[in-house]
């Protein structure tokens, strides 16, 4: 189980690694925290001719908050995400996140702009920053774009990130003092949910975000709508509608879709808790 | 293709050149001999890797060893002569908790790495810090006494 | 003074919790485990395994692998057979049991994901890696038989069309009268199928082996992450055509094994077959995608079962109907029928039955090959027949603990034979029940119980009572033609600084082999235990063995080291007597030196004994025996196994809307007769728990109707860690085994025997309230839901 050959470039500033990515097109693979990406090389379902380790660019770090918005670097390790007092105070579903992600070793390596830009559809940081309604910034030679995260997760594994591009950091508008709830039920301690919900109150609207559902982290729009009206049940019917969830060795169907009310149920409570 | 790599690894300055391809803990125990760091499962569940890269613990099977370009790294063999985890290696010996030994290196890693965020730790905790790491023959329950006599010294 | 017993003279060490003089090494990362070894010259193998289940090899092209750097050899199955003889899996007193030829690497055709086809031979492992990517076979895909339950219907393909049909084995078992007892109009017959999932062992040190074959001397090598050294000294000599003598096989430290370096696996053999070839040591280091299809797999059963009680309370019959998957080869050379043998032997063990009646079916299947893997069949037996006591106490209205105290055989009723054959020494079943249910405080557990469940907290308590085979003697394989050993041997040997060596047959992997060793040699020899040192694992250099499984280190391993210890001391104490011009009878070794037996007063230091007759030999009387080393071997010959028996605990809790369970807590109570260090004991007991709960709840190889491993990472196969493990509570009973003067029986198993038995009863004594049951391991939500209606 040793990776297939690659070539490595490190990159300390976005135009080297703007360069890097022009000179080596698709075959290149841009390297952050590497907690999934070493172990698909190791496991030769990933061979890159060449990995950019973009690990040395100081512009993807930091978190910073100005005009009621948080900007959280694409390199932030997962580890400085659940400790960052800021973090903390306007984005805290995230902090609630971070404890579920794995293991430690990992969480110390692991990155938010890693996890967001591999789009596992069973992880909790996608579906955290769709419950957000964050902004993606993907910078490129051109300059910036940014890209609402309802749009940026496009399929499984498929973002809309550009082979030009990386991802440079997050904006979320500061949801300090508003009830979130992060639910998962994953096997193990750090395991992938079989099925996770992000939660975030937002002005008497709601917005679940479901991981481990589908493609891709899901909102569920008639369920929102239902539980911000106060009906529980109204919203758990609901779900059957929105959530078309695969099966695999964990159970049917039917297991994800009935877990999904289980843990709606379980937010709402979390929420009113709050 | 080799690049040239430069680091300190167990408090000793290291240059080497290696393959890109080459994960951390593969360049622990076949360049340089370090092989108390064991390659359990390579794709980052079994623990048995853990090391410690500028003192935050990593799982060796996925970084690459060119990744930890002027990095301190250190290794349970590094640990041991530093005394840094002597308590923790007495009361494992003393509670038996380790049988084969293979996960143990890495062990000794998550307990330090807990102790050292959490020195009080419940043994609902040591169980969630030592989580990532798969041990095969102890059942955990003597490595958790270890750990809870050493939180208790 | 009174006459001191065997097991209970100053230093004696037995009874007590020493710590591993080896821990210390391995916890310092200086463990020397296969992969940390490295040769001149050595080379690295990796293998093109079979992607399909069932293929024709059509042709094999292997040009640019060859071209590609690094390279030394690629070697396909063709090749191979000339240097490497194929094996059989069978053995004649498993009567019927019939296997096809295995190769070391596949000829012609591939039948599981999986098997090895081409061994390629580079520089290093990354090379090999990559030039395996380079070779190409031409695979004519075959249909593949993957669903046992369809392996013996009209039109599955039968994998082996000269065996003639997929049925492997097959044994029908009937002792007393169990047609009587299902029939009697007094009694409630209660029934289940059940279901063990297929598991496998995910040593963390996966299988390796470094082969040194050495053409100048025609000597090979071979250092063996392996339980049997000297078994595999016999497998690689027969199938390299080399001597016995000129195989060597050492086994340092193992990283776990479990059952799962005990058979032979083709790809060991190819490595030691190419290092034959090359002439040089070649490594091989399974990593753990190709162990989980490779490693031996196990427990694949379904049981239809069912039992007859009384009303008021007598179990009176069992009748098990076992059917089991085994791949396409039966195992070399323990075989694959043993597994379900075993479960036939075992169902009901515990019990006082009137009847009983089994059958196993073994068939083969394109899956990966299983075999003997920790307690093998107990975990079966023990779930099923623990399963229907929990059903007839139901049926019947009474505790399931009052249930077993009435049925379990009395302790005063040895020695006993049961309906299944199986002869008793002496089993403690009644008095480890007894123990359980005070440790646990059941009384108290049902309140809490019952008090939570009317808050809609749904807990549940599941007891089971298990019997446990250890120190197998010729019985288990030698009967039936395998060169495996059932007498171990141990040579003790004082050296002139006072210290004394011990070379054994049986093998540390952890257990604490090599401290037990100590223990014993340490009081039969009468020295502290720091002044013993133990090699283990060497055919060169230890007496001839089996090796450690099947729970027999301790137990015969261990006897062979007290009586070796003893002749020692008495050897010590001869030239003692010439020395001092006293009575060898009159004298004693204690703490290291030769004193008076009557008063304990220090006569001669054992250093200054053996500087005397190593280096001033001359001193002493012309006639007098100078030896001082002893040989001592110990068969089991008064029963064919040891058995022992245990009770254990489960206590958990059921979400019923999410179906998870929460482990609470664990207990078990067991008898391996004389408990020679009760902290190793405990934490194998401990270990063994862990491994029968991951099978009861996490662990599932998982295949396609197509024959593909589904759970073939470590993020599918789950293992139990420690955050979802419960603390466990170990307390003994023991009954020593009259047959040796130690006592000692195995506890390597007891663990796994009964913990998902305890698990099931527990799970079902959760959703009681709700008419849900559940048989299948492992207990999913999903399965937990479904019985539950909720999906």
């Amino acid at each position: 189980m040793k990776p297939a050959p690659f070539a490595y470039a490190r990159a300390t500033t976005l135009a080297e690694v703007f360069d890097l990515l022009e000179t080596h097109g698709d075959s290149a693979r841009l390297l952050a925290g590497g907690q999934s990406l070493v172990a698909a090389l190791n496991l030769r379902l990933a061979s890159p001719s060449v990995l950019l380790d973009i690990n040395g660019v100081a512009a993807l770090r930091g978190i910073s908050f100005a005009d009621g918005r948080l900007r959280i670097g694409a390199l932030t390790r997962h580890a400085e995400l659940g400790a960052d007092p800021l973090v903390a105070q306007h984005a805290p579903l995230l902090a609630q996140a971070v404890p579920h992600i794995a293991h430690a070793a990992i969480r110390n390596r692991g990155t938010i702009g890693g996890s967001l830009a591999l789009a596992d559809p069973a992880a909790e940081l996608p579906a955290c920053i769709l419950a957000l309604e964050a902004v993606l910034v993907l910078a490129s030679r051109e300059g910036e774009r940014r890209v609402a995260a309802r749009d940026f997760f496009q399929g499984l594994y498929q973002t809309a990130l550009r082979g030009d591009e990386v991802l440079a950091a997050v904006e979320i508008a500061s949801q300090a003092d508003v009830p979130c709830t992060l639910q998962e039920l994953a096997r193990r301690h750090g395991d992938y949910a079989i099925v996770g919900l992000a939660a975030q109150s937002a002005r008497g609207a709601l917005r679940l975000a479901w991981f481990g559902v589908g493609a891709t982290p899901l909102r569920t729009p008639r369920a929102e709508a239902a539980l911000a009206a106060g009906d529980v049940a109204g919203a758990q019917a609901a779900l059957a509608g929105e959530l078309d969830p695969p099966e695999d060795l964990h159970g049917p169907p039917a297991l994800r879709l009935h877990l999904a009310r289980v843990l709606l149920g379980r937010a709402a409570a979390a929420l009113k808790g709050h | 293709m080799k690049l040239d790599l430069s680091l300190t690894v167990n408090g000793e300055a290291i240059s080497a050149r290696v393959e890109p391809r080459m994960h951390l803990v593969d360049f622990l125990r076949e360049v340089l001999d370090l092989t108390g760091s064991h390659a359990g499962c390579e794709h980052g569940v079994c623990g048995a890797c853990s090391i410690l890269v500028n003192g935050e613990m990593v799982r060796g099977c996925l970084m690459l060893a060119v990744q930890a370009e002027g990095a301190e790294v250190w290794t349970v063999e590094g640990l041991t002569e530093s005394g840094a985890i002597a308590a923790l290696q007495e009361a494992f010996v003393a509670r038996n908790a380790l049988q084969c030994g293979y996960c143990t290196p890495g062990m000794l890693v998550a307990a330090a790495t807990l102790l050292k965020a959490n020195p009080s730790p419940t043994r609902e905790e040591i169980r969630e810090g030592i989580s990532g790491n798969y041990c095969r023959c102890t059942g955990y329950h003597a490595i958790v006494d270890a750990i809870e006599e050493v939180s208790r010294a | 003074m009174n006459e001191l017993s065997s097991v209970d003279r100053p230093n004696s060490y037995i009874g007590r919790s020493v710590p591993r003089p080896n821990a210390k090494r391995l916890v310092a990362g200086r463990g020397q485990y296969v992969d940390d070894l490295r040769l001149p010259r050595m080379v690295h193998v990796a293998f093109l395994r079979s992607p399909h289940a069932h293929a024709r090899i059509l042709s094999i092209d292997s040009a640019a692998a060859r071209a590609a750097p690094g390279v030394v050899r690629v070697v396909t199955g063709a090749e191979m057979a000339e240097v490497c003889t194929p094996w059989v899996g069978v053995l004649h007193h498993l009567k019927g049991l019939k296997s096809a030829p295995q190769h070391a690497l596949a000829v012609d055709r591939a039948c599981w994901q999986g098997e090895p086809v081409v061994a390629v031979v580079a520089r290093t492992r990354a090379e090999a890696e990559d030039a395996v990517g380079l070779v190409e076979v031409a695979w004519g895909e075959l249909p593949a038989t993957v669903d046992m339950e369809a392996a013996l219907a009209e039109g599955t393909p039968v994998i082996h069309p000269a065996l003639g049909d997929n049925l492997a084995f097959m044994r029908e078992h009937v002792g007393g009268e169990p047609d009587a007892c299902f029939a009697d109009a007094e009694s409630v017959v209660v029934q289940a199928t059940f279901h063990t999932g297929r598991h496998t062992g995910v040593c963390l040190e996966g299988r390796a082996i470094l082969a040194d074959y050495n053409p100048a001397e025609g000597r090979l090598t071979a250092y063996h992450s392996n339980q049997a050294p000297h078994m595999m000294q016999t497998v690689f000599a027969k199938h390299l055509g080399l001597r016995e003598g000129d195989v060597r096989v050492i086994c340092r430290d193992v990283g776990g094994s479990y059952g799962i370096k005990v058979h032979v696996y083709p790809d060991e053999m190819a490595t030691a077959a190419l290092s034959k070839i090359l002439g040089r040591p070649v490594k091989f280091s399974a990593d753990r995608m190709e162990g989980m299809v490779s490693d031996i797999h196990a427990r694949d059963h379904r049981i239809a079962a069912r039992a007859a009680v009384t009303k008021d309370g007598v179990i009176t019959a069992m009748e098990i109907d076992d059917l089991t998957g085994i791949g396409p080869y039966s195992v070399y050379p323990r075989t694959s029928a043993v597994e379900g043998n075993q479960v036939v032997n075992l169902c009901g063990g515990p019990y006082a039955l009137r009847g009983y009646k089994a059958r196993t079916t073994v068939v083969f299947q394109n899956k990966t090959p299983t075999c003997q893997y920790r307690a093998v069949g107990h975990p079966i037996a023990t779930t099923v027949t623990e399963g229907l006591v929990d059903l007839a106490a139901e049926a019947i209205g009474m505790d399931p603990a009052e249930l077993r105290r009435r049925n379990l055989l009395a302790d005063d009723v040895y020695p006993f034979k049961n309906h299944a054959n199986l002869s008793f020494e002496g089993l403690s079943h009644q008095a480890c029940l007894t123990k359980l249910l005070a440790m646990m405080d059941y009384e108290a557990l049902k309140a809490e119980r019952d008090a939570l469940r009317a808050k809609g907290v749904y807990r549940g308590i599941g007891i089971a009572s298990f019997i446990e085979l250890t120190n197998p003697s010729p019985f288990m394989y030698g009967i039936g033609g395998a060169r495996i050993s059932a007498m171990d041997g141990a040579t003790v040997r004082l050296d002139p600084d006072g210290s004394v060596a011990i070379a054994s047959g049986v093998t540390e992997q952890g257990q604490g082999t090599e401290a037990m060793l100590a223990q014993i040699v340490a009081g039969a020899v009468g020295v502290d235990i720091a002044r013993v040192r133990v090699t283990t694992g060497d055919t060169e250099t230890t007496p001839y063995g089996g090796g450690t499984w099947a729970s027999r280190g301790a137990g015969i391993g261990g006897e062979a080291a007290l009586q070796a210890g003893h002749a020692l001391r008495e050897q010590i104490l001869v030239i003692a007597g010439a020395m001092l011009q006293a009575a060898p009878e009159a004298l004693d070794v204690r703490g290291g030196a030769v004193v008076d037996r009557a008063t304990g007063a220090e006569r001669l230091p054992l250093e200054e004994l053996g500087r005397i007759v190593y280096f001033r030999g001359d001193t002493l009387p012309k006639d007098l025996p100078r030896e001082l080393v002893a040989t001592r071997h110990y068969t089991p010959k008064d029963y064919p196994f040891a058995f022992t028996n245990g009770a254990q605990a489960s206590y958990l809790e059921v979400d019923v809307e999410t179906g998870f369970v929460t482990l609470l807590k664990h207990w078990c109570v067991e008898d391996c007769g004389t408990v020679i260090n009760p902290m190793l004991v405990d934490e194998q007991i401990r270990g063994g728990v862990v491994q029968g709960l991951g099978g009861a709840l996490l662990e599932h190889c998982v295949y396609s109707p197509e024959g593909q491993l589904l759970s073939g990472s470590l993020a599918d196969y789950l293992l139990p860690m420690s955050g979802e493990m419960p603390d466990i509570q170990v307390a003994h009973v023991e009954t020593p085994t009259k047959e040796s003067a130690l006592g000692a029986k195995g506890a390597g198993e007891a663990g796994t025997a009964g913990a998902p038995a305890a698990v099931q009863n527990a799970i079902n004594d959760a959703l009681r309230p709700f008419g849900a049951r559940v048989f299948a391991q492992p207990f999913t939500p999903a399965r937990i839901l479904t019985a539950l209606g909720k999906i």
